[in-house]
């Protein structure tokens, strides 16, 4: 909390999460330029765009995943390149593949990432039974259905400290009940002042919510 | 001890217990190509003792060499490279438990079974101390500088012979000094001075090598 209240002044100008003037460019093809996000806690901002629109690469560049060639990214003041492991400690990252070894369980995947993340104490079956997933957790990943494998990787946001979340199309494969059991998840983080950053196709229809439309780099081009 | 270290290095044991067969192959072709030397070349014990050492090490380099595709590729498919790259963790102490690990499930075996191989090749008795210490040290080499080929490839999948030009140059130090340990101690001489060499590549490939491979797994995630 002391890193909040030294950075206070700077943060009250410029938001807790800030991008400055982000451009990217693939195979020296501009793929998005001049993005600008400023988010304090408790907000969302979700990310469109077409297919090939650059959106899971402007979330990887919040991740540090990749780094922008033009721009600047802050937290709480201070540009994350400076502060990386500081800032990662508050980064939960869930991309297009979940990041879930197939020949491991969805419990014994949820372990190995929890001792490596801070985590509350909820239980390891405590979270895959908020999923749903507690009947199959012994099963190995290989012989989950797409939908049961994304609940598995979901499993962490129940476990995860982190303050801000990163996900990639978190709605894809999910039924209608697990997309209403995530909705419901992003809120409590929000409600408890966490800052999530998204990616969808969907109509979250939450209030405030901020959005980034990227465009088709084609058309830039 | 490394909270990265520990928690990856006892994932990846668990997932290579999980992959018993995978585990199995390597030591397969070793042994089946052991088997097929004296039929091919010559039954005759003199002959075989001569060549020894030096087929066995070439093998056991051949085998480490096919088990390094494996060593980042699932992780790099599924996603949980990315997972471990942005971690606010060393990702040096990661590597290493994971190269340490691919050590423990290739050579480690590999070394242990070679004297039972170097009986089938009629290896000389002062030959052995000197085949399993020098297989030890050189094979955890093979994997240390293995895993900087490996994470320089891995963006271009399974395909290609890339893995092996790149890695092959760096292995022949290793394979020399292997070799001729052995042969030196079935002549008699003393092995001190190429098992120190091999335990001094050890050294400085445990050192530098978890770095690079950490510096080539970042680019690769880039693509």
């Amino acid at each position: 909390m002391s890193d909040t209240n030294a950075f206070a002044s700077n943060s009250s100008l410029m938001g807790i999460l800030t991008l400055r003037d982000i451009e990217f460019h693939r195979n020296e093809n501009l793929l998005f330029s001049g993005i600008d996000a400023s988010l304090e806690f408790g907000d969302i901002l979700q990310i469109e765009g077409p297919n090939g629109s650059g959106k899971t690469t402007l979330l990887r560049l919040i991740t540090m995943a990749l780094s922008p060639c033009l721009g600047e990214i802050t937290w709480q003041g201070e540009n994350i390149t400076c502060i990386r492991e500081r800032y990662l400690k508050n980064v939960l990252f869930l991309g297009h593949q979940p990041g879930l070894n197939e020949s491991l369980s969805a419990e014994e995947n949820l372990i190995w990432w929890r001792r490596l993340n801070k985590s509350n104490s909820l239980s390891d079956s405590d979270a895959l039974k908020r999923t749903g997933l507690i009947k199959y957790k012994s099963i190995a990943c290989s012989h989950l259905s797409a939908g049961q494998v994304r609940r598995a990787a979901l499993a962490r946001l129940h476990v995860a400290e982190a303050k801000l979340w990163i996900l990639d199309e978190p709605f894809s494969a999910l039924d209608k009940e697990g997309s209403r059991e995530l909705k419901i998840l992003i809120l409590g983080h929000l409600s408890r002042g966490g800052i999530v950053v998204l990616s969808t196709h969907h109509d979250l229809e939450i209030k405030n919510m901020k959005r980034i439309s990227l465009v088709s780099s084609r058309q830039v081009c | 001890m490394n909270t990265g270290f520990m928690v990856i290095f006892r994932r990846d044991l668990l997932v290579a217990m999980r992959h018993r067969g995978d585990l199995a192959n390597p030591i397969i072709f070793f042994f089946i190509v052991i088997v097929l030397v004296p039929l091919g070349l010559t039954p005759e014990s003199s002959k075989l003792s001569e060549i020894a050492p030096g087929i066995l090490w070439v093998m056991a380099l051949l085998a480490s060499l096919l088990s390094l595709d494996s060593l980042f590729q699932n992780d790099y498919d599924d996603g949980t490279l990315e997972q471990i790259i942005i971690l606010p963790q060393p990702l040096y102490f990661m590597v290493l438990a994971k190269i340490i690990v691919h050590w423990l499930v290739t050579g480690l075996p590999l070394s242990l079974l070679a004297p039972i191989l170097g009986m089938m090749l009629s290896l000389p008795d002062a030959g052995y101390p000197a085949l399993v210490l020098s297989l030890l040290m050189g094979t955890a080499i093979l994997s240390l500088l293995g895993a900087v080929g490996a994470a320089l490839t891995l963006p271009l999948g399974k395909e290609g012979l890339l893995l092996p030009l790149i890695v092959m140059p760096l292995y022949m130090p290793v394979l020399i000094f292997g070799a001729n340990s052995v042969q030196l101690a079935i002549n008699g001489f003393s092995v001190i001075g190429p098992l120190a060499i091999i335990g001094s590549l050890l050294a400085l490939s445990l050192i530098v090598t978890p770095y690079v491979t950490a510096g080539a797994l970042r680019l690769s995630i880039q693509g």
